[in-house]
């Protein structure tokens, strides 16, 4: 599992890359917290679009990343998801919080 | 209904086998031809059920798990998740979405995946003896005949 950090203004973009599952989560869950905490971004941006897996343990990092950002005062944005990623977010509820980049975007130009 | 093949695998309860598990099914079950998305389905389900395992079945300890695939002339997969751990207490509750003992960074939705991306899921489990959970999964005709 690999995982790609950049930095662009207020945003920390954590790419994710490969299979992820309960076995890839810790590890990952760590790296990603040790970058948000020394950089201390106002978004964290998962992107998805890389992963050729992910199972419901993706969705726990997802909601423990979201806790993480907001006990900071800042947001996570979730990128890239697959339709049965989607799914996932959704029994989970994880769709009624604002962490959609698209969604988000098409609802301003709306207003 | 007999099966038209049958596989049986047996493996520790280390984390590093949720990824085997579910090419080993994928593997397998690509002899009914599925689509890539219902292989997907699949290996989704098959990690949650082998997660749980991994996670809730032997907390604190290695125990083996085993996992058995039939697949039928109907195009019915079938594959079933066999711990020997301590067991729910709750099999109801365990099922609720988002309910979860392992944690919060688990989401809770194990069952609710597996539920989601198969046709049928059953679990049987006794406390301090062990959890079999086994799914159903369809997998639709295509215009080419299979196997």
């Amino acid at each position: 599992m690999q995982l790609e950090v950049t930095r662009e203004s207020g945003d920390l973009t954590a790419a994710l890359i490969g299979e992820l599952d309960h076995h890839a989560a810790a590890d990952l869950r760590q790296r990603i917290d040790t970058a948000v905490l020394s950089c201390r971004p106002r978004r964290l941006i998962m992107n998805l679009e890389r992963l050729t897996f992910m199972d419901s343990s993706g969705i726990g990092l997802i909601m423990g990343r979201y806790r993480l950002m907001v006990s900071l005062g800042g947001e996570v944005r979730v990128a890239g998801a697959t339709p049965r990623m989607e799914r996932m977010i959704r029994l989970a509820g994880l769709d009624k919080l604002p962490i959609w980049e698209e969604r988000k975007s098409e609802h301003e130009t709306h207003q | 209904m007999k099966p038209i093949n049958e596989m049986k695998v047996t493996f520790l309860s280390r984390s590093a086998n949720e990824g085997f598990a579910r090419a080993a099914v994928a593997a397998f079950a690509a002899q009914l031809d599925p689509a890539v998305d219902e292989l997907a389905d699949l290996r989704t389900a098959v990690s949650e059920a082998v997660t749980n395992a991994i996670v809730h079945a032997y907390p604190d300890q290695l125990g083996t798990v085993v996992l058995t695939v039939k697949l039928f002339e109907n195009g019915k997969i079938q594959v079933q998740v066999k711990d020997k751990g301590r067991g729910i207490p709750d099999v109801k509750k365990a099922m609720e979405p988002l309910y979860t003992t392992g944690g919060e960074e688990r989401s809770g939705l194990g069952f609710s995946v597996m539920e989601s991306f198969t046709d049928r899921v059953r679990v049987r489990s006794t406390v301090g003896k062990g959890t079999t959970v086994t799914m159903e999964k369809y997998i639709a005709p295509r215009v080419k005949g299979r196997i």
